[in-house]
């Protein structure tokens, strides 16, 4: 008899409740687990996505408030433009009251700026496809490493230019491809070109086409548990996207330093919430949804393309004596529980990589 | 700012402006060469927030841990964990007289404040109460192997959910010291030594009421040089964060542990206290004095859950899922030192597995097939044989009948040559009687006369 099967499994009934008499102390793992990722640190992977000259580089300096790009002066943009898409990865790590964050910023110089912008996607696919291999690799070796660099892409900002008409055909058919694989959140750049109306209406106009080429964009809705989560995105959903301005030089306004635009006719302040949506922004980003996006792309795209990629072996040329193995049969979708962790990847993967 | 916060100022009144900081924005030309740079901000960027994002995180997942408590019956196992958790989990007390060792896993939904902890006790059942203890910790090395298996099959599955897996690795592993005083007994030592490179080992010492003081402490030394001696790896508390680094280092010199259960109340000066009433006085559970079972919660549940959970998950683990998958034959680098995907060994040996099932398939089937005809030739031969008979039984049928007919024609040729022979004679006799009758006539006539 089989000597794994000979002892008991566990959990051989259901889990029952119990109530404690008195304190254990329990909770103390929450600190436990304040403790160690202090220790070890955060990462996170960022990816501006957008024409030359919208303001991604200084839009990335001013979420991180430090000069992580030297943003391009306009007068030195006499060089010819990138014949093809680069991507250019800097890597920094920035401290906060002890909390250490890897950050890893992408940028796309040359995306949408040729004549012809046919498929100018495929190589920031390729990219972040990359990075889920590499983490692959690493995952399925033999001996692995503690604890295995992530280098995935967590959020992928495009940048809309503030027509105030709706998005055009290149935008669409990039965010339709590049939802199944990151997060994306688009926000409009150069926001301080468009009036109060302008902006509520190229808003509309741009969710309205979100909605009618069935791209989701981050927060998805698919992947709302709770009802405390579902009232905060649909609120974040309702602004998206985000009408953004850039800036990292300070100015003096009623005696206080500001960051902000110095115009003839103002100073466009950049974490004034009437003036425009940059702290929303940043609080998405940063401050409450950070280790969101981390989780559905761990859990949800990484999943997608792992099932992708191991499925992909079954397509190799079958020699004599080759029998077909049918996939291991889906488990049931994860019924929503009480926990965030809980997402079921989606059945939808990509088709080009 | 904690996240919470955050949230909801996100969309509440214009955020408030932060003051002025004196902006310097560091040079950092000179380490452009390093890949990773570090750069200060200029402003507060507010992702201070993110151990409390991970921890808001954990808590609506909920938490984990399995403990498998090993000792013999009797000894107090299911009381030590029923004091630790201060719950009465059912159980029953055990029998003496089970012929093998089992294992008994039963999980339980724990929640404190807004921690909610699914807790799983495995109680060894049985142990060393046999005969012969030859058997006894093996069950213990095949239940651990086996969660360690299941774990490693769901995380090669293809479409794997492993955010839901309800994790069943044993996180922690009590073993239960009888306290003779004197020293460990051989069991306890081999079965120690076959756990310590699987599960994380903290030895406590059972029923210490039962020692006195001073035995308690020689007691302890002789187990731990015991121990060392033999070379069994227990469990140690880490000792590099500064935060419980002390705390842990004089927790290490405590071990193990001498521990006393109990979950019955004795009023002690003005208070209910968990303790145990003797005659001679009683022994209180939480009172560091009288035992270390404060240490052990303080150490096993308030300090360390989370790094013991993270030592089985990233040293036992992976120690048991390199050993298994080199065992199935599965290598990082190849034969010619390139670097072998798991994939292509997969794929090899899934190829070879299969060219094997089909030549066994097609032996079989093969050897199907010769049966089939033996077993047709000897019904062949059996019906031919029996068609013989029949014919043979037919022939001679059709022999006698014949006979049977001659015999018949004979008899009735008989027949009619007597009845013929018959017929003559009584016309014959006609004819005689008629000559006498006629004679007679005349004679009667003639008297008459006279």
């Amino acid at each position: 008899m089989d000597p794994l099967r000979r002892s008991l499994s566990p959990c051989s009934s259901r889990p029952t409740s119990c109530e404690m008499l008195g304190y254990v102390g329990i909770e103390a793992v929450l600190d436990q687990l304040k403790i160690k990722a202090m220790k070890m640190g955060f990462e996170f992977n960022i990816m501006v996505v957008g024409q030359s000259g919208l303001g991604k580089s200084t839009m990335v300096n001013t979420l991180f408030k430090s000069k992580i790009w030297k943003s391009t002066p306009s007068g030195l943009a006499l060089g010819p433009t990138p014949q093809t898409l680069q991507l250019h990865s800097m890597t920094h790590v920035i401290e906060e009251k002890g909390v250490k964050l890897k950050l890893t910023v992408t940028d796309t110089p040359g995306f949408g700026d040729q004549i012809n912008n046919d498929k100018c996607w495929d190589p920031i696919l390729g990219y972040i496809n990359g990075q889920y291999e590499q983490y692959l690799q690493e995952e399925i070796l033999i001996t692995r490493q503690r604890h295995i660099p992530d280098t995935r892409v967590h959020c992928c900002v495009y940048f809309v230019p503030p027509t105030g008409h709706s998005l055009r055909p290149l935008d669409i058919e990039f965010l339709q491809r590049l939802c199944r694989t990151v997060n994306v959140v688009p926000v409009i750049a150069r926001a301080d070109s468009l009036t109060l109306e302008e902006r509520e209406n190229f808003r509309r106009t741009i969710q309205h086409n979100l909605r009618t080429h069935s791209i989701d964009v981050y927060p998805q809705q698919c992947f709302d548990e709770d009802v405390n989560d579902k009232i905060l995105n649909c609120k974040i959903r309702d602004r998206i996207p985000f009408a953004v301005v850039g800036a990292d030089r300070e100015h003096m306004v009623n005696g206080r330093c500001v960051l902000g635009r110095k115009t003839k006719w103002g100073i466009i302040e950049v974490e004034n919430m009437e003036h425009c949506e940059f702290p929303l922004l940043r609080d998405l980003l940063i401050r409450s949804h950070l280790q969101d996006l981390k989780d559905i792309t761990h859990n949800v795209y990484y999943e997608n393309y792992r099932v992708c990629r191991l499925n992909e072996s079954h397509m190799l040329p079958q020699g004599p004596g080759w029998v077909n193995l049918d996939p291991t049969p889906a488990s049931p979708p994860a019924i929503p529980g009480p926990s965030k962790g809980c997402r079921w990847a989606q059945d939808n993967p990509s088709e080009e990589y | 700012m904690s996240s919470e916060e955050a949230r909801h100022l996100l969309f509440q009144s214009p955020m408030a402006t932060k003051s002025c900081m004196s902006s310097q924005v560091s040079d950092d030309e000179q380490r452009k060469r390093e890949n990773i740079r570090s750069l200060t901000m200029s402003g507060h960027v507010g992702f201070e927030s993110l151990p409390d994002q991970l921890v808001n995180r954990s808590i609506q997942q909920g938490f984990c841990f399995n403990i498998l408590c090993v000792g013999e019956t009797g000894i107090g196992k299911s009381t030590l964990i029923d004091t630790l958790f201060n719950t009465n989990f059912e159980d029953h007390e055990s029998s003496h007289f089970c012929p093998h060792v089992r294992l008994k896993a039963q999980t339980y939904e724990l929640q404190e404040s807004n921690v909610r902890l699914k807790l799983t006790i495995v109680n060894t059942v049985g142990f060393g109460d046999q005969i012969n203890k030859e058997e006894s910790y093996q069950p213990i090395v095949d239940y651990i192997d086996a969660q360690f298996e299941a774990y490693l099959q769901e995380e090669l599955k293809i479409k794997r959910s492993l955010f839901n897996y309800h994790d069943s690795r044993v996180h922690a592993c009590l073993y239960f010291i009888s306290p003779t005083g004197h020293s460990l007994k051989t069991l306890d030592l081999l079965a120690m030594k076959s756990l310590d490179s699987k599960v994380n080992i903290i030895p406590v010492i059972a029923k210490a009421d039962a020692i006195s003081k001073t035995e308690l402490q020689k007691f302890k030394i002789k187990l731990m040089s015991e121990l060392v001696s033999n070379g069994v790896q227990i469990y140690q508390f880490p000792t590099d964060d500064e935060t419980v680094a002390k705390i842990n280092a004089s927790m290490n010199g405590h071990l193990p542990f001498a521990v006393v259960g109990s979950m019955d109340e004795v009023k002690v000066g003005n208070k209910l206290v968990k303790a145990r009433q003797y005659p001679w006085g009683v022994v209180q559970v939480e009172n560091e004095n009288h035992c270390d079972f404060v240490k052990l919660r303080e150490m096993l549940i308030c300090t360390n859950m989370e790094d013991l959970r993270e030592q089985t998950h990233t040293r036992h683990y992976e120690l048991y899922r390199r050993c298994k998958l080199e065992e199935m034959g599965f290598t990082d680098v190849g034969p010619e030192n390139k670097p072998l995907s798991l994939q292509e060994t997969y794929e090899a040996k899934r190829h070879e597995i299969y060219g094997e099932r089909q030549r066994k398939e097609d032996e079989m089937k093969q050897m199907f097939v010769h049966r089939v005809k033996e077993k047709e030739a000897i019904l062949k031969e059996a019906e031919r044989e029996l068609q013989a008979k029949f014919e043979h039984l037919k022939r001679v049928h059709q022999e006698e009948r014949m006979k049977l007919e001659e015999k018949r024609r004979l008899l009735e040729e008989e027949i009619i040559s007597f009845s013929k022979k018959k017929a003559t004679s009584e016309i014959y006799q006609n004819q005689t009687f008629m000559g006498s009758n006629l004679k007679k006539d005349k004679d009667r006539k003639n008297p008459n006369f006279m």
